[in-house]
């Protein structure tokens, strides 16, 4: 057992786990952060997505003792106050989720894209988002609120 | 339908149950009961009535206008956490933006829709069935509701009821102007002596309706992008323990463990717990349960399926539908043999489908905590429920089915496999051992897929025969494979005219474990028919629309369909140069048929589907914008499965593990746009979930015999197989 104090959304947490737990256990189980979803393991299905120092990254793969020197983790509960990231409202507004299980890992893949290319092509959308599945088939409503989402973002700054 | 047992549910699932501030519930009696009015701030006076009657809540109303309204179906996606109060808003007259929606406690008897037997009822969200169940159920007891304060009203105002009416949660009485809103009634409730049926009369006109068929947003939606959306996954509890399994990659195999001392010695581990086909182990923590789980050595006994070979059964398969016995019928018209005796031409192929897999998101998990005296037991779990509320908790703890109170939560979804209750006859076992803690049983992805419940793997032998004129006169389609109406279900043509038809069963059985699968034997069935249909006619040089139309000659219904798709896609412009379009019907209670249009890339066998069009006569459609998310779904399941899904099994043991190896459908693989049209109409709602995903297989197939004028009868058509098929 050892301590590691982790900097995720904005707050510091401290935990007492095993050396080499999973990030994403860590988050589920010992902090309560269940929005980020387990569905692999393995870095194949993105549904564990969360923003490490603003890059999108499986927490499934990523060991605790890695991210506890101070990097900014944020997961889908950090994403915004209530809920109301652009990304979050056009989801809403493009009736996307249907089990909802994936999604999550969808907003957090998509929001890191927008913030580092405010306008991507739909080729370069299909591009980002290809590593996280969606069993329930919702890509295209996911492709269509990116889609929104992008060019409200780019008409209100 | 007395049950006696029942009545003594009252103090465990009812009273958590409308843990309510204030406000009244209505109660619609069962069993002949009078309806009673109870007010939620009166505990007592709520468990009296409790202990003395079989009563239903559907519907909570409170001062401030707020209405509550119980869903009994689960939420795995299909959006039954609104379609189903949308049904009981509309006839109560309710101010939908006033209604909040929870989940009934799972009682059949009391919130169960009408079963597959006369008189009997079920919770069980499999078949596509939930509004198609629900419809007279809902919308009765919303008439109902609306009929009590419609009473009551009257009676505050001493004005006959006949003088009354409502919209948005509001009674006016027109010769007084005066007005009051459901809320404000509430201190006046009373109930009527007795409240009539208004499936006997009285329900609205479909034209009349003003929630039904309108866009209306899914209610749960917010919480499913924000994080907040809780699956059973997630639950955590005090002292809470964690639940994993190892399960052989042979279904069936027994285990025997060689070093249990060295599992019990590690950190965390508390328990070793051996069931006849797999290890248990409960751990203080989910990470020290998957070290322990990584490191158990066990040698696994023979099974039924010991020397099985999956992808070298077809020669068996074919062996057996040449067999001079038939099978088990499945549907019989006219006298198919005689249509061959006297046929011009006839036609024969195999179609074959591999395993599938059913992928959920969420992997199968549970929490169930078992009292200290092991007499109750909570359980927290995503079901599709069943013929048993309780999951099968009751009889495994050996304790009455009220002393099991089950809390059910979103489903990350089912697709069938969450009608099966193995997982959560696991949870219980353990945390039977660990009582009182709470346990949390977790599958891996690799349990998930290794033990899974698979879509079974079937030989069907089509013989088609067409008189002097082309007509075709007989159909005979023989299933070979295991799993009995999982292998049949959807093998019969009832909206093609074809005099002489035969459907026939023939069984296998491997130690496989099977089970539904989104739209079950239709997928496989309904590729081999309509691919089939496509042969025929282009042999014959017919259009397969025009085919079709003239086999839906007595089915206005499904024609409608055709030929609104047949619209929409612009079926007579040809398609550009390297592209082609399929067409295929489906019936799965609701009826429709889709186009897709497809190119292939001739050096690697890549199928790519670039649009899809459906045509949908469901009957009344609750929510459209819904429908028709369900048909994308349905769609991208349908792809995901033909062009890429496949389990194997090599002398037993499932060959795939995990996404790695069992690669499903992504984001660059989607067509560029899934097209729906509903077809107006006022009939009964028909299910929707499990029509658009056998379409796929047919349309693809028959796109690709117009491209290339070869024919795929392989499910899935990986690239290797379509090679093979384009080569030869
Ligand atoms: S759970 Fe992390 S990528 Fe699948
Ligand atoms: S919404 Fe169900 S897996 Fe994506």
């Amino acid at each position: 057992m050892a301590t590691y104090s982790l900097n995720i959304n904005e707050t510091l947490y401290e935990v007492d786990v095993a050396q080499g737990t999973s990030l994403l256990w860590v988050l589920r189980e010992h902090l309560g952060l269940t929005g980020t979803k387990y569905s692999c393991g393995i870095a194949q299905c993105g549904s564990c997505t969360i923003h490490l120092d603003g890059n999108p990254v499986r927490a499934c793969v990523l060991q605790v003792d890695n991210v506890a020197n101070g990097q900014k983790i944020k997961t889908i509960e950090g994403l915004s106050e209530n809920g109301d990231h652009p990304l979050q409202k056009a989801w809403v507004e493009a009736q996307a989720p249907q089990c909802g299980y994936c999604q999550s890992g969808q907003i957090m893949q998509a929001a890191a894209l927008l913030e580092k290319n405010p306008n991507p092509s739909r080729e370069e959308i299909k591009s980002h988002m290809n590593g996280v599945l969606c069993r329930c088939g919702t890509y295209l409503r996911i492709l269509e609120a990116i889609e929104m989402a992008k060019e409200q973002t780019n008409t209100t700054s | 339908m007395k049950n006696i047992s029942k009545k003594a549910i009252a103090p465990i699932g009812r009273r958590q149950f409308l843990k309510s501030s204030g406000g009244a519930a209505l109660f619609i009696g069962v069993s002949g009961l009078l309806p009673n009015l109870i007010s939620c701030t009166d505990a007592k006076g709520m468990e009296g009535q409790f202990a003395k009657h079989d009563v239903t809540a559907w519907v909570r109303i409170t001062e401030d206008g707020q209405i509550t309204i119980y869903n009994p179906a689960a939420e795995m996606g299909q959006g039954s956490m609104t379609s189903l109060p949308v049904i009981f808003a509309e006839e109560m007259d309710a101010d939908w933006s006033k209604v909040d929606v929870e989940f009934s406690p799972q009682e059949s008897d009391i919130y169960g829709s009408p079963g597959w037997q006369p008189g009997t009822k079920l919770m069980f969200t499999v078949g596509s069935r939930t509004t198609n169940s629900y419809y007279t159920v809902m919308r009765n007891a919303g008439a109902q509701a609306r009929y009590v304060l419609l009473h009551s009203a009257a009676k505050h105002w001493e004005v006959p009821l006949e003088e009354l009416t409502t919209g948005a949660s509001e009674i006016m009485h027109e010769n007084s102007g005066k007005k009051i809103s459901y809320g404000a009634l509430v201190p006046y409730l009373t109930m009527p002596e007795t409240l009539p049926d208004f499936n006997d009369g009285g329900l609205k006109d479909p034209k009349d309706f003003k929630l039904i068929g309108s866009l209306i947003p899914r209610t749960e939606i917010p919480q499913k992008v924000d994080g907040s959306a809780q699956f059973a996954i997630d639950l955590r509890l005090p002292d809470m323990v964690y639940g994993v399994l190892e399960r052989g990659a042979l279904h069936g195999a027994k285990p025997t463990l060689n070093n249990e001392s060295d599992i019990l010695a590690m950190d965390g581990v508390l328990k070793v717990v051996p069931f006849n086909y797999a290890i248990g182990i409960v751990a203080s923590t989910l990470e020290a349960a998957l070290a322990a789980k990584k490191v158990l050595d066990i040698t696994w006994s023979d099974a039924q399926a010991s020397g099985f070979n999956s992808q070298e059964i077809y020669d068996v398969y074919a062996q057996m539908a040449s067999a001079p016995e038939k099978g088990n019928t499945v549907n019989e018209v006219g006298d198919v043999d005689q249509a061959f005796r006297t046929a011009a031409k006839t036609y024969e192929a195999d179609f074959k489908n591999d395993y599938v897999y059913h992928a959920q998101m969420e992997p199968l998990n549970a929490v169930v905590q078992v009292a200290a005296d092991g007499q109750s037991a909570e359980v927290w779990v995503g079901s599709q429920q069943g013929p048993d509320t309780k999951l099968g908790i009751p009889d495994l703890l050996g304790i009455p089915h009220e002393a099991v109170n089950v809390h059910l939560q979103y489903l990350g979804g089912g697709f069938g496999r969450r009608s099966m209750n193995d997982f959560v006859l696991e949870c219980g076992r353990l945390a039977q051992q660990m009582a009182p803690k709470p346990l949390k049983l977790l599958w891996t992805r690799e349990d998930d897929v290794r033990y899974g419940a698979y879509r079974p793997l079937t030989l069907q032998r089509l013989k088609v025969s067409a008189d002097a004129q082309g007509n075709l006169s007989g159909f005979s389609h023989c299933v070979v494979g295991d799993g009995g109406n999982l292998v049949a279900s959807g093998a019969r043509n009832d909206h093609y005219t074809i005099p002489n038809q035969w459907v026939e069963w023939r069984e296998a059985s491997h130690g496989v474990r099977l089970k539904h699968w989104r739209s079950v034997g239709h997928g496989p069935n309904k590729f081999a028919i309509e691919a089939m249909l496509d042969e025929v006619a282009h042999d014959q040089g017919t259009d397969p629309v025009a085919l079709r139309s003239k086999l839906m000659a007595d089915s206005p219904r499904a024609l409608a369909t055709l030929n609104k798709v047949a619209e929409i896609s612009n079926w007579d412009t040809p398609s550009p140069e390297g592209r082609a379009k399929g067409v295929a019907f489906v019936e799965h209670g609701s009826l429709g048929t889709g186009v897709c249009e497809i190119s292939v890339n001739r050096n690697t066998g890549k199928i790519s589907v670039h649009h899809f069009w459906i045509a949908l006569d469901a009957g009344v459609v609750v929510q459209p914008d819904n429908v028709k998310a369900q048909m994308e779904g349905g769609i991208v399941m349908g792809l995901s499965s033909v062009l890429k899904e496949q389990i194997t099994i090599v002398d037993g043991q499932v060959q795939q593990r995990n996404y790695d190896s069992y690669a499903l459908l992504r984001m660059q693989e989607v067509p560029d746009s899934i097209e729906t049209i509903i077809l107006p109409s006022a009939e009964h709602p028909e299910g929707v979930g499990e029509t658009a995903t056998p379409m796929v297989a047919g349309a693809i197939a028959n796109a690709f015999l117009k491209l290339t004028g070869k024919r795929l009868r392989h499910l899935p058509f990986t690239p290797d197989r379509v090679l093979e098929v384009l080569i030869g």
